[in-house]
């Protein structure tokens, strides 16, 4: 083992940081606005809002200093393990990948921040070009034809996809009768979820259990002349390609439905396989995942829809095209599903996206691929030969492509470790803990990572290591593991108490009132 | 300080090692000792205690034991806490079973641990201690879903269970078969109750947690799409269970629990009916099945509903079945397939294959049965 890749003898900042409203002190500020008579007079003049709307009284923000402000922020970012600051292998299905510096120069430039989207659209030529520029590239990555921006994650394309499909087959005088999706149950869980939302019901397929993936026999029971439509993700979370994937689309397309794929995670798909080939319909990707765009707490995404021409006039509003005039804004379209969102989608990620994609070209896309699959099946080989109690459920033996879910089944069983234990102790050696599977879970004790092409062998290694170790541990000082994180800013905390909505207080305001309750 | 009922059946297990298939009745235990049967419940106790003592850190616990063959002696040895109560020093008949149920009930306890068989769960049933139970499996028979995997596991699990602060419980089949029919090769397990056993283990929950899903409403969402899709000329026969019992609630119908009953246009027909009577309805009109999954071991037929006997199967066939279960309920089963225990493998073939099954108000989930590996 080289020494580079040992497990950290790491160890946490713990500040015992209050809440910020604990901090406040009435008086004080972080900055004092000028008093210029003229901005003075405007305030008190009060033309600023109409009376209806003006609070009557201050809202109670904290008081603060501005090096208290700064301390404050700083000792929390020292108590978190953050994306650029740990190996962030553990995230699987996430795909938590380097985004390069240089991006963040582009889109914290004036020229791209300080845009504001109800500007004319000749003054913001610059960008609409980088939009249509975008949307060529995504069309020769996926075979698709046309693609929009515009929802503002994955879940939100699922569900912009879900209204394409809708107003199909209302179109076509069959939105009465065509009332089911069929989708998978390994598949991302929003493939069920955002077609709910629009009122499809919803028939999942279950996986045979030595592939991984569904037999075709269980598609064949169930589609009919009332199947809307296929919503899929392939690979699944397995991380095992679909070799069926054609014929699942095909029975499909035979009884009339459409076929949607799920490319959320396209990192071992790029140049290797393409939705077209497949036969699907329609697609979206993440371009906050495999098209490098740093992404946590729920933001900024963009979930990219790509449709065939001919639903391409059902995509949401407005379209980038390009006109003999420049790039516009195409808002003249009577069969478009109409705003999925307000503006045009999160510019700053398509500009990264855009960037990523025209710097590494198509041969550079298709070494992403390889190299995640590469750095996958070498992670996949070294847990499973050297980390004792850690399985691959599903496809014994097989390869597979960017990511696994395993099972720490066996080491539950023979020690009472399992992977919230795992999860927990990680964090001892610099990691964050881990994503272990998305609902249900199908498996025991999951874990779920993707070394994606960013990371180095050594980081491999060294994450590798960290799970041997933390094996080892759990046959010889099982408690050790069970009682951790013993290095990190909270020790280990009773699930019980929080699992109940009803005691779940996520705001000051609830959390002093319940104060005062009791 | 924790309370933990520590009671073990020092008879369970007997019989199988002497090819008697099970312990139940003086009888049968005179017999298992003649053919030179040993005790081996208490073993298999001291596995899971020494499993329990290597992944739990903590000292804040105390054993209740009625007797010193029902755990004091074991408690003894491990050094673990414990409190000996006024069980007989030899023997272990049923009668003792359920006193040292009351007797834990009485001193406070708050998990009964047990080590036994299917036999055993049925005395804790019966006992009417409402506790909530965790079993270690040192019986012949464990058809009931209220046992731990294995000894080992049991102990793990009575660790993740004590780390909480609550035991929320959920109710778990208690399932048991005719001895004198088993012993005759012919198997025919029988639904008994259930006992509420902690849901809270981390190795059962991690199976059953669907993203959130009140299992309650995914139950009442189910009801609803059956009772929708009730067809007034047709009967339906609802199977027993938790699962089904939430169709005839919505119809405002007080069914029964164990057994089947018999609707039409949404009213009760009949109550609690046999094969007898499900034959005779057939002769009168075209009627359909409602049943519900056994947990964990996944049989769709033949435990607990042999109501729904191969003659009343083939009348219906594989269309009027109507399987319903939660997405926890299928998830739990780790991909194996739903099974049947028909007797009749021509139509347990014509049975196999896939079933659409509605898992909560809207969405449906596709699950082979079959009894082919």
């Amino acid at each position: 083992m080289s020494n580079y890749a040992k497990p950290r003898n790491f160890h946490e900042a713990r500040w015992d940081e209050p809440l910020i409203f604990e901090l406040s002190s009435q008086g004080q500020r972080a900055m004092l606005l000028p008093e210029e008579p003229e901005l003075q007079e405007i305030l008190k003049e009060e033309q600023l809002l109409p009376k209806s709307i003006r609070r009557e009284k201050l809202p109670s923000l904290p008081e603060l200093g501005q090096a208290q402000v700064l301390r404050h922020f700083l000792r929390l970012s020292q108590e978190t393990l953050g994306q650029e600051i740990n190996i962030d292998i553990g995230l699987g299905t996430c795909t938590m990948k380097y985004s390069p510096k240089i991006h963040e120069q582009f889109v914290r430039s004036p020229k791209l921040s300080a845009l504001h989207p109800l500007q004319p659209e000749h003054t913001v030529q610059g960008i609409l070009e980088i939009y249509y520029g975008m949307q060529e590239l995504m069309k020769s990555i996926s075979g698709m034809d046309a693609f929009s921006f515009q929802p503002g994650g994955g879940a939100q394309a699922v569900f912009s996809n879900a209204s394409i499909l809708k107003k199909y087959f209302e179109d076509r005088g069959e939105g009465q009768k065509r009332d089911e999706i069929i989708t998978t149950i390994l598949s991302h869980p929003v493939n069920a979820a955002s077609p709910h939302t629009k009122g499809f019901k919803v028939i999942t397929l279950m996986p045979d259990p030595d592939t991984g993936y569904p037999p075709i026999e269980a598609l064949k029971e169930v589609v009919s002349e009332r199947t809307a439509g296929l919503f899929i993700t392939n690979p699944e979370d397995t991380g095992i390609f679909n070799p069926h994937i054609k014929e699942m689309v095909d029975i499909v397309h035979g009884v009339g439905g459409l076929c949607v794929a799920d490319i959320a995670d396209s990192n071992g798909l790029f140049g290797i396989v393409r939705a077209r080939e497949s036969g699907f319909d329609l697609c979206h990707f993440n371009l906050h995942k495999s098209f490098s765009s740093p992404h946590g707490s729920m933001g900024p995404c963009c979930g990219a829809q790509g449709v065939r021409d001919y639903l391409a006039k059902y995509l949401p509003l407005p379209v980038v095209v390009k006109t003999d005039q420049g790039y516009a804004l195409d808002y003249d379209r009577e069969d478009s599903i109409g705003k999925v969102r307000s503006f045009y989608g999160v510019a700053a990620v398509v500009l990264r996206a855009y960037c990523w994609v025209r710097t590494l070209g198509a041969e550079g896309l298709k070494e992403v691929s390889r190299v995640s699959i590469l750095n996958n099946n070498y992670l996949m080989h070294r847990l499973l030969s050297e980390v004792r109690g850690i399985s691959a459920p599903w496809g014994k033996e097989k390869y597979r492509m960017e990511q696994v879910r395993y099972s720490f089944e066996t080491m539950k069983k023979e020690t009472g470790v399992g992977t919230d234990d795992v999860s927990r102790r990680v964090v001892d050696y610099g990691l964050q803990d881990y994503f272990q599977s998305h609902h249900p879970w199908l498996i025991d004790e999951p874990f779920t990572p993707e070394p994606n092409e960013t990371y180095s062998k050594l980081d491999i290694d060294e994450y590798a290591n960290v799970f041997k170790q933390i094996s080892d541990e759990a046959y010889s000082t099982p408690e050790l593991v069970i009682n951790s994180p013993h290095r990190a800013p909270i020790s280990k905390i009773s699930i019980a108490p929080y699992e109940d909505p009803k005691d779940l207080i996520v705001t000051w305001r609830v959390y002093q009132k319940r104060r005062a309750g009791k | 300080m924790k309370k933990i009922g520590l009671l073990i059946n020092p008879i369970a297990g007997m019989g199988g090692t002497v090819g008697l298939k099970g312990t139940d009745g003086i009888e049968i235990l005179e017999e298992a000792r003649r053919r030179g049967a040993i005790p081996r419940s208490e073993e298999k106790t001291r596995i899971a205690l020494e499993s329990f003592l290597g992944v739990y850190p903590y000292d804040d616990y105390v054993f209740y034991a009625y007797s010193p063959s029902m755990g004091g002696n074991l408690c003894k040895e491990k050094g673990l806490p414990y409190v000996l109560g006024p069980g007989p020093k030899e023997n272990s008949l049923r009668k003792d079973t359920l006193d040292a149920c009351r007797w834990m009930k009485k001193e406070g306890v708050t998990l009964l641990l047990f080590s036994g068989g299917d036999g055993t769960a049925r005395d804790l049933l019966i006992s009417e201690v409402d506790l909530p139970v965790l079993g270690i499996p040192t019986g012949v028979k464990i058809h009931s879903s209220v046992f731990a995997l294995t000894p080992r596991h049991g102990g793990s699990e009575l660790s993740a269970i004590l780390l909480q602060e609550d035991i929320p419980v959920e109710l778990r089949e208690v399932m048991d078969i005719d001895e004198d029919l088993f012993r005759k090769n012919s198997l025919c397990a029988r639904l008994y109750g259930y006992l509420p056993v902690p849901k809270n283990n981390k190795y059962l929950q991690a199976k059953k947690s669907a993203g959130g899903v009140d299992e309650t409403i995914a139950l009442q969402g189910i009801a609803r799409r059956v009772v929708e899709a009730m067809d007034p000329d047709e009967y339906y026969f609802i199977g027993p269970g938790t699962t089904t019992r939430p169709i005839l609630e919505l119809l405002g119908i007080k069914g029964t629990l164990l057994g089947v009953d018999v609707l039409k246009n949404r009213k009760l027909i009949l109550s609690d009916a046999n094969e007898k009577d499900l034959l005779k309805i057939l002769e009168e009109g075209k009627a359909r099945i409602v049943v519900s999954v056994i947990g964990g071991q996944g049989y769709v037929f033949g435990r607990g509903n042999q109501q729904f006997s191969p003659k009343v199967l083939q009348k219906i066939g594989k269309q009027g079945i109507q399987i319903i279960a939660t997405a926890n309920k299928l998830a739990a089963l780790g991909g194996k397939p739903l099974l049947m225990d028909l007797g009749d493998e021509a139509l347990e073939k014509q049975l196999a294959g896939f079933y659409p099954i509605p898992v909560d108000g809207m969405s449906t989930y596709v699950y082979r049965c079959s009894n082919e590996e």
